[in-house]
């Protein structure tokens, strides 16, 4: 069906729902890339306008991408809870934008609905928000899960420790592993982008990593970021995986692209449950995503990136992850071309995310050869830190020296605790004080030289 | 220059790493030192990208050792261009495909492509001697090379329309990788068998990071030469051709790590 506005005398026409959201969007280089952009501004503001008057249940009843040829989608329609959304099902877009940041609808309020959203209409109603706006109404949503320690909750944020190394070697490793925690970082958890698809390697850092908090009794999880039908063999081999990580995406045909689909999923939920290793919760899931991937697959169906980002979401959010992280910079420039459209892409990510409820964190990061530098950096990670953000990366100086990207560092996570006042992971943060990392008001102390996790040093050296 | 910031007492970790371990702190924030640090690594990767792609010199050096050369540029007609827009940077530009077109050149087995990709500076300190320590191995196998072709705003699969086009069975395309902060000099080889428009990535091998704190020149060229000896005998290269130049890397031992292993 197709849509049209006037403004300033001119007749915008939409051919269908996914070429009016594309067109809502604010402007993206991959969306251009894709030929489903505006052309003009104006199309834009007639884009946003036809949008705003459209009723939220528009979206049950005409899936962006085609139910019988999409499984993402039959997932979005076959898991749509009608009773959770009876409180909205009289709205348009615009009018679920107002009521979104009104004043009387909570954080509970939001968390109820969550089932009754999906994931086109809450990327409908962030392309008629401002920065502002997705920051006011992600910082209502609370998102707790936990595993080991409890993530989510509100004044704190947690960081991912990712110590990766080029060749896997287990030393260099274990060394960016020891500087994060002695800057007090890694309650979201500790997280290794291996180099190597080999099974062996991959047992060996998981081993070394299980090793090592079982050693100093650190309440936090590991993970090892490999193809998920690796980490199922390594479980059925009895290795002590913690969480199952997988990228996903917004359509099947993406999905297929990086080798999975959702029975995989099911099959490594279940293999990740039956180990039982949580101590305080049973969230196993540790999903990666990012604006772009659909359309890099070749799997995008005319579908904006953002939108295609948030079914992505979807995909997440039936297998209950302990933390997703939309990897915001990642791909390039020809999907989000600069600083402003990292920002903003981070600030959507966020807001639907936690608006499906999901329990979104975001790798603040970018190439080299995107128009952006670590002063962008600061300004998303800081408005991602006001709106509420689950968790942010640590990465040793913020210089990621296997994956040739920069994302944020250990330091990040010490200012972003320094001026929005935010705490660690409960668990973590009485750990941190017990170890004598961290004094009794959350300040990160100076480590001493004889501290228990520098004993190792010493037997390391010639 | 001094730092009134202590160091980290656990510098000693940084001799099993390179990444920026220990760097100290000025309350929250990094040390001074450390910042500019980043800052120049940020500049080098950035001045990498943005680095005009010198052919000119490629080529008189190229010439001079005997190579035959043709120059092309893609779609992409300046840089702003190349990083928006990908599908540009993969297809010829029409005066170079009309220039592929009209040339009389023989058939070849293997077709070398240099392109400046997203790191001109990889191509001007490392393409040129990889060329050379190939083609020996190419004559000792026996396979004819064609022209070396240079190719400005290039993408991987640029390689597809100009090895189609100048008749080849294997081409290699040689190109800057994406920089990192720790290498912005770092090259990429990238084969795909009988090259045509439409190839997909699994269709291709790679051999990535080729530069001096990388892959060793000679080192990437004997798995190159590797790789094309295997994928003439397999006639195709990508997922089914699997790298088998060496033994697989020997997975790191398990066990005690919570004390730094020795």
């Amino acid at each position: 069906m197709a849509y049209t506005h006037t403004l300033a005398g001119n007749i915008h026409r939409f051919e269908d729902l996914k070429s009016l959201l594309a067109k809502a969007t604010p402007q993206r280089s991959g969306d251009q890339l894709a030929g489903i952009g505006a052309d003009s501004e104006e199309q834009r503001m007639a884009a946003k306008y036809a949008l705003a008057d459209l009723p939220l249940q528009t979206f049950l009843h005409q899936p962006v991408v085609p139910y019988e040829e999409d499984e993402v989608t039959r997932l979005i329609i076959d898991s749509h809870d009608a009773s959770a959304f009876t409180k909205v099902a009289h709205l348009t877009v615009g009018d679920f934008r107002d009521w979104l940041l009104s004043n009387s609808t909570t954080g509970e309020i939001l968390s109820a609905l969550a089932p009754g959203l999906t994931p086109e209409m809450v990327a409908a109603v962030s392309k008629l928000m401002r920065n502002q706006d997705l920051i006011l109404v992600a910082r209502k949503c609370r998102v707790i899960t936990q595993f080991r320690n409890t993530i989510g909750l509100p004044g704190r944020l947690a960081v991912r420790l990712q110590p990766n190394h080029p060749t896997d070697d287990i030393r260099g490793i274990a060394a960016s592993m020891l500087d994060g925690l002695l800057y007090g970082c890694g309650d979201a958890m500790i997280g290794i982008n291996p180099a190597s698809d080999n099974i062996n390697v991959l047992t060996s850092l998981v081993a070394m990593m299980a090793d090592v908090i079982e050693h100093y009794e650190i309440p936090t999880q590991s993970c090892v970021l490999t193809h998920v039908t690796n980490t199922l063999r390594m479980i059925e081999a009895g290795a002590p995986v913690d969480l199952v990580f997988q990228s996903v995406a917004g359509t099947e045909k993406a999905n297929a692209s990086f080798g999975i689909n959702l029975a995989l999923l099911r099959e490594a939920h279940d293999a990740a449950l039956s180990l039982n290793r949580g101590t305080v919760g049973s969230n196993v899931m540790y999903f990666e995503t990012g604006q772009g991937s659909a359309l890099s697959a070749g799997a995008h169906h005319g579908v904006d990136q953002q939108t295609c980002e948030a079914r992505g979401y979807a995909v997440a959010r039936a297998f209950n992850p302990f933390l997703t992280n939309t990897v915001v910079g990642f791909i390039g420039p020809e999907y989000l071309y600069d600083g402003r459209q990292i920002i903003r892409a981070g600030l959507e990510d966020h807001f639907c995310g936690k608006l499906l409820g999901l329990p979104l964190g975001c790798d603040v990061c970018y190439t080299n050869h995107a128009e952006t530098d670590s002063d962008d950096m600061d300004s998303l990670m800081t408005l991602l830190g006001t709106a509420g953000v689950n968790f942010t990366m640590g990465v040793p100086g913020a210089d990621d020296i296997m994956l040739n990207y920069q994302s944020t560092s250990f330091h990040d996570a010490l200012y972003l605790r320094e001026v929005l006042g935010l705490r660690h992971a409960p668990e973590f943060e009485d750990w941190l004080q017990r170890i004598g990392l961290l004094d009794t008001s959350g300040r990160l102390l100076p480590a001493k030289l004889r501290h228990p996790l520098l004993g190792g040093m010493h037997v390391a050296s010639p | 220059m001094n730092s009134i910031t202590p160091p980290d007492p656990w510098t000693e970790l940084r001799t099993h790493t390179n990444a920026r371990i220990a760097l100290g702190r000025s309350g929250a924030s990094l040390p001074t030192t450390e910042l500019l640090r980043f800052g120049v690594a940020h500049a080098q990767a950035r001045d990498a990208v943005h680095l005009p792609f010198d052919a000119c010199a490629i080529q008189q050096n190229l010439l001079a050792n005997g190579f035959e050369t043709i120059e092309v540029e893609s779609a992409a007609v300046d840089r702003a261009t190349y990083l928006r827009r990908p599908d540009f940077g993969r297809r010829l530009s029409m005066r170079s495909r009309e220039l592929l077109t009209s040339i009389e050149t023989s058939a070849s087995d293997v077709l070398f492509v240099v392109g400046d990709g997203l790191s001109s500076k990889a191509v001007h300190r490392n393409a040129q001697a990889l060329l050379l320590e190939l083609r020996p191995r190419m004559e000792v196998a026996g396979l004819r090379i064609g022209p070396v072709v240079l190719a400005h705003q290039a993408r991987v699969a640029l390689g597809d329309e100009i090895g189609e086009l100048l008749r080849t069975r294997l081409v290699v395309m040689l190109l800057g990788e994406r920089p990192g902060l720790s290498s912005s000099d770092s090259l990429g080889a990238y084969l795909t068998w009988t090259p045509h428009v439409g190839r997909s990535d699994a269709e291709r091998n790679c051999v990535s990071n080729i530069r001096s704190d990388g892959l060793a020149v000679t080192e990437a060229a004997a798995k190159i030469a590797w790789l094309i000896t295997a994928a003439n005998q397999l006639e195709a290269t990508g997922v089914r051709l699997k790298d088998e130049s060496e033994t697989a890397s020997i997975p790191a031992p398990v066990g005690q790590a919570h004390i730094l292993p020795s």
